[in-house]
């Protein structure tokens, strides 16, 4: 596949490794290098692309994985809801073996509730137009990527007048965790590698208060290997001058300004808010809830449900995974008690969270 | 969830295209996407929306740096 097969080729990986290990000899000091991307972590563990990086370059995750950094209340509501009669939740995949506080949606549809996967906002949206009788629940969770896309979905039902489609939304946006993290002393970031994907709706100038006010590099980096690594040496390139700019590896699909129209979209529907994000817990604007032009489309004004006090599994450190403060194999539940097959926690459900890449690859 | 794949444009219907990678077909809304696309053109799809077109010069150019990183002079 073009723009795929070319920047996963042997000769360039081992080349931009060997430059990297020149560059990190001159490193005054380790440098831990954060990415905020769940693509990004599976790229990594995929590829053993830690394997590659000398002692003095350490990669560690952060809350880049949508489904993990989700709260468990989040799943409770959804649960709540999946037990309304003439009700149908859809779902991306991934929300459908996070364990809530009592349940899972996988189990509640076992019991027999109507909880359909999707592929796309839209087809949630159209299989209302199918179902008039029923009433359509979107699970709005994700990024800047997914918003726009959920935005589509309501902007196309109230065009055809569809009034049984309704989202629970949970968005968040980027770089609000990062700026966070950047001011905890503790996790002692040296750079961001920016997720990708996010980064062509955002632009590359989103990170600019990151790098200017904390004095952070950020790169925003694809996703294959050479491109990761790429990403790495001009971090790297940076910490050993003492620069902190917002530079751009991935520049064949991220401009500096991002997607205007996919801007506009969110901008449209959505609202800038506070929101609770695992393992960081309320960060001030970092959320986006639907304007109240668009109330007819909230799940959670439309339908009150009861809602149980929600906690997070006993002994799960997916918290601190998240923040980079633990590797997934320092949890004691990680290849204990949980497994993919029995998630205890979020990042060992979601296809991109670390644990389960950590799982599944064998790294860290 | 989250997941974006590069895929090539084989047709284009309004506001809909379909798309292929690996032999793979799907479509994609254009919803998303602020600028005009042709048949053959390369786009990062993800959740059913191109978010991105992939802009081969700028694919060339990461590629020619990244080569040049094997130069002797950026080695010392």
């Amino acid at each position: 596949m073009k723009f795929q097969d070319e920047y996963r080729d042997r000769g360039l990986v081992q080349g931009l490794a060997a430059a990297i290990a020149d560059k990190a000899r001159q490193l005054p000091e380790p440098v831990r290098l954060m990415e905020v991307c769940g693509t990004h972590t599976m790229a990594i563990a995929q590829f053993g692309l830690k394997s590659l990086l000398p002692e003095q370059v350490k990669l560690v995750s952060g809350p880049g994985c949508p489904v993990c950094v989700t709260p468990v209340s989040y799943i409770d509501h959804a649960i709540a809801l999946s037990s309304l009669p003439d009700t149908v939740i859809t779902t991306f995949g991934d929300l459908l073996r996070v364990p809530g506080s009592h349940s899972s949606l996988m189990v509640e549809r076992a019991k027999g509730a109507d909880i359909r996967i999707v592929y796309s906002a839209l087809d949630a949206a159209r299989l209302a137009t199918e179902l008039p009788e029923k009433q359509v629940i979107f699970l709005g969770v994700g990024f800047e990527t997914t918003t726009p896309t959920v935005a589509a979905a309501i902007l196309a039902a109230e065009q055809q007048r569809c009034n049984n489609f309704s989202v629970l939304t949970s968005h968040k946006t980027m770089p609000g965790p990062m700026q966070a993290l950047s001011a905890d002393p503790e996790l002692k970031i040296r750079g961001y590698l920016c997720p990708a994907h996010v980064s062509t709706v955002i632009g590359s100038d989103a990170y600019l208060p990151l790098a200017e006010q904390f004095g952070i590099p950020c790169v925003v980096t694809g996703f294959e290997p050479a491109d990761v690594l790429q990403g790495v040496l001009m971090l790297v390139r940076q910490c050993r001058t003492g620069q902190a700019r917002v530079e751009n590896q991935y520049s064949r699909a991220v401009t500096r300004q991002g997607n205007a129209k996919a801007q506009e979209l969110i901008r449209n529907v959505f609202e800038p808010a506070d929101a609770v994000w695992r393992g960081l817990g309320v960060l001030p604007g970092s959320g986006l809830v639907l304007r109240k032009s668009y109330a007819a489309f909230d799940a959670a004004r439309r339908f009150l449900v009861e809602l149980p006090d929600s906690s997070e599994p006993a002994g799960c450190r997916c918290g601190e995974v998240l923040t980079g403060r633990i590797a997934p194999a320092d949890c004691p539940l990680f290849g204990t008690v949980c497994s993919p097959e029995t998630p205890v926690g979020a990042c060992m459900v979601s296809s991109e969270g670390s644990c389960a890449a950590a799982w599944r690859y064998g790294m860290q | 969830m989250c997941l974006g794949v590069p895929m090539q444009v084989l047709e284009i219907n309004d506001d809909m295209v379909l798309a292929e990678i690996d032999g793979v077909q799907r479509e994609a809304s254009l919803m998303m996407l602020g600028e005009p696309l042709v048949v053959g053109d390369y786009v990062i799809v993800h959740a059913g929306f191109a978010i991105s077109r992939i802009d081969p010069a700028e694919a060339e150019e990461t590629l020619r740096i990244m080569r040049e990183i094997f130069q002797p002079e950026d080695m010392a």
